[in-house]
């Protein structure tokens, strides 16, 4: 573990290589080319593979190229090009492929342009894919949940042999914030992540075992019906398992604000703000997306809380619609939200609080 | 009693194959089947078969690891997996639409590359899988279900020479173009496939080995009737032969 000060980009390069990535694929978009840059200065000299692809097609399918193998790979990218790996990305939850995608989101819909947003909520947790495969979706807060975030997205990917998508934006990739940063994993260590895989599923030498098919759909021994209803069964475990949100001044709050992500960090400010003058409002911050934490919304005392005021840097809101689903009609949901770039901003969530409040 | 000629043991265990009558990739499966076993490779193969009649009739009926790539992006899974486990033999198995139409991004820089991987194309004229469609090699005038009236170069492009377009990049290794019209290209056929897999094996890189071959069922063609189509009209467009070898 030690302390450094860190780009966004640069921590997440360095703590999926650190968490024994040894694979990592991508095609330059901003804001996230501090991420290949870095990795492509360091990978090679932990003995791991680093490419740039000819496109983000090209890049997300190497992934698949490199986990069907059972080596731990990344990518990153942002907005349109993760719409470019849409396919593929069917094919991972379908093939059941446990790698990490992150997303550094800047505007939409289209190309945009390069300003931070949060713009790609359905992308992420509804729609990545034709299919209606899921994956556990990630929204870190800060760098350090980011760094962490990075890590833990490695070790859920193996446990439920999915990919891990961590949700980041352009804010995240560009600010530096001091963190701890753990501990790599040792080389015999990352030998041993392989080894497993190649003994459990991954493709490789057939000595001794019958001949093994990837493929991201039904396949010669599973109906498509059995592979989805297998699918079903994974995610219904991860809503089980892998709902993470966080309750910040909720025990006497009779207004709450909810924001995720980056957006989080000026909902707190706001909350704040409005704490010091005598409001008592409270944040719920979803943690994983997907799952949603329904229960942090059930969890609130209706009697007493008399509006939620929901906010996000994406214009139309799309958070708010897994708010609303939440919230089931128990209290007025309000929307505060900007887009193309407009950050968040502390005192603007705070003013419409206070209508809110009126 | 001498043994002539036997079937690979890698093939037809599991699954027969699912190709047409005539169809010349069980065929050109085959010869990959006694290729991988006469260099003792077929338990360190892997195939990453294309989307087409290609990856779905070779899928379980040869009898290796086998992973199958979204349409067109063979040579990036491939590529992939070849830098991280190269110590495994890999080969993709494309079909003409899969490996120069909707892949043709990822054929060209893997091509680029120089990636040490083996290529087995199979250039059948059109979209043998979804019905017969028109490819980018499809020939001038052909008539497919999409060019119902013969394609017209003007208006949706002239044939695509794959080893001739490859041939002007500087990393690929081996290039050469056969077909499986009777013995004598049968065993030509092999020569190339067994050079593409050999020159992996002595890490020499890229080797594609394209085959000219018959879709009877699209083609509205007789086995027989294809072979005559593909001497008459398919060989004059794709010649035959080496393109490079390094
Ligand atoms: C993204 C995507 N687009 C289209 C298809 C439909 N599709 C399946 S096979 C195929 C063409 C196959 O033609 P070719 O590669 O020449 O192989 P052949 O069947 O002739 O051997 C197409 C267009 C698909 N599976 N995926
Ligand atoms: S449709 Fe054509 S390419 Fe496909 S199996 Fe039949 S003959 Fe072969
Ligand atoms: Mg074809």
């Amino acid at each position: 573990m030690e302390k450094v000060f860190m780009k966004g980009c640069e921590a997440v390069a360095e703590a999926a290589m650190r968490a024994g990535c040894r694979y990592y694929a991508g095609y330059p978009i901003t804001p996230q080319n501090q991420v290949p840059e870095y990795i492509s200065r360091k990978m090679p000299k932990l003995g791991g593979v680093f490419m740039q692809g000819e496109s983000e097609v090209a890049s997300i399918n190497m992934i698949y190229g490199a986990a069907v193998g059972g080596t731990r790979s990344m990518i990153t990218s942002s907005s349109c090009g993760l719409s470019l790996m849409s396919e593929t990305i069917g094919w991972l939850i379908s093939a059941e492929l446990p790698v990490v995608i992150a997303n550094f989101q800047r505007g939409g819909p289209g190309i945009g342009d390069i300003g931070p947003t949060q713009q790609d909520y359905f992308q992420a947790t509804k729609a990545h894919s034709n299919g209606g495969g899921r994956m556990l979706v990630m929204s870190p807060g800060s760098l350090q949940e980011a760094i962490d975030a990075v890590f833990e997205a490695f070790e859920k990917a193996n446990k439920y042999r999915t990919p891990v998508y961590i949700q980041l934006d352009g804010i995240s990739g560009g600010m530096m914030e001091s963190v701890m940063m753990p501990d790599a994993i040792s080389d015999e260590e990352v030998a041993a992540l392989k080894q497993k895989a190649k003994e459990e599923w991954a493709v490789g030498k057939m000595e001794g075992r019958e001949r093994r098919e990837i493929v991201g759909g039904a396949d010669s021994g599973l109906p498509l019906q059995t592979l989805n209803q297998k699918l079903e069964a994974k995610y219904l475990e991860m809503e089980k398992n892998e709902v993470k949100y966080e309750n910040y001044l909720m025990e006497d709050a009779e207004y709450v604000i909810t924001a995720y992500g980056i957006g989080s960090r000026f909902a707190r400010a706001a909350v704040n703000i409005l704490r010091e003058e005598g409001y008592k409002v409270g944040m719920i911050r979803p943690i994983n997306i997907y799952p949603f934490p329904f229960e942090a919304y059930d969890a609130i005392d209706y009697s007493k809380v008399k509006g939620i005021l929901s906010t996000e840097m994406s214009i139309p809101a799309q958070f708010i619609h897994d708010v609303q689903i939440a919230v089931k009609g128990r209290a007025p949901v309000y929307n505060y939200s900007t887009s193309g770039g407009v950050i968040l901003d502390a005192v603007e969530i705070a003013n419409h609080a206070r209508e809110m409040m009126k | 009693m001498k043994t002539v000629y036997k079937k690979p043991e890698c093939i037809g265990n599991k699954k027969p194959n699912s190709y047409c009558p005539g169809c010349m990739h069980s065929i050109v499966v085959r010869l990959v089947a006694e290729v991988l076993e006469e260099l003792n490779v077929v338990n360190s193969s892997v195939m990453f078969a294309g989307v087409g009649c290609d990856g779905n009739g070779a899928f379980g009926y040869l009898d290796i690891d086998t992973v199958i790539s979204p349409h067109g992006r063979a040579l990036a899974v491939a590529s992939a997996y070849k830098r991280c486990n190269p110590e495994n033999v890999v080969f993709t198995y494309q079909g003409d639409g899969d490996l120069i139409a909707i892949g043709c991004a990822e054929t060209m820089h893997a091509a680029n590359r120089g990636e040490n991987v083996t290529v087995i194309f199979v250039n059948n004229a059109q979209y043998g899988m979804t019905g017969g469609q028109m490819a980018p090699t499809t020939l001038a005038g052909m008539k497919t279900t999409t060019t119902p009236y013969g394609r017209d170069p003007k208006a949706d492009g002239a044939p695509m020479h794959v080893c001739e377009i490859l041939d002007t990049l500087d990393n690929p290794t081996f290039l050469a173009r056969g077909t499986c019209t009777d013995p004598k290209n049968i065993i030509q056929t092999k020569k190339y496939i067994k050079q593409a897999f050999q020159n992996q094996l002595e890490g020499k890189g890229f080797s594609l080995g394209e085959i000219v071959s018959a879709c009877p069922s699209n083609w509205g063609l007789s086995p027989l009737k294809s072979i005559d189509f593909i001497n008459e009209k398919m060989l004059p467009e794709y010649p035959l032969g080496i393109v490079r070898d390094r």
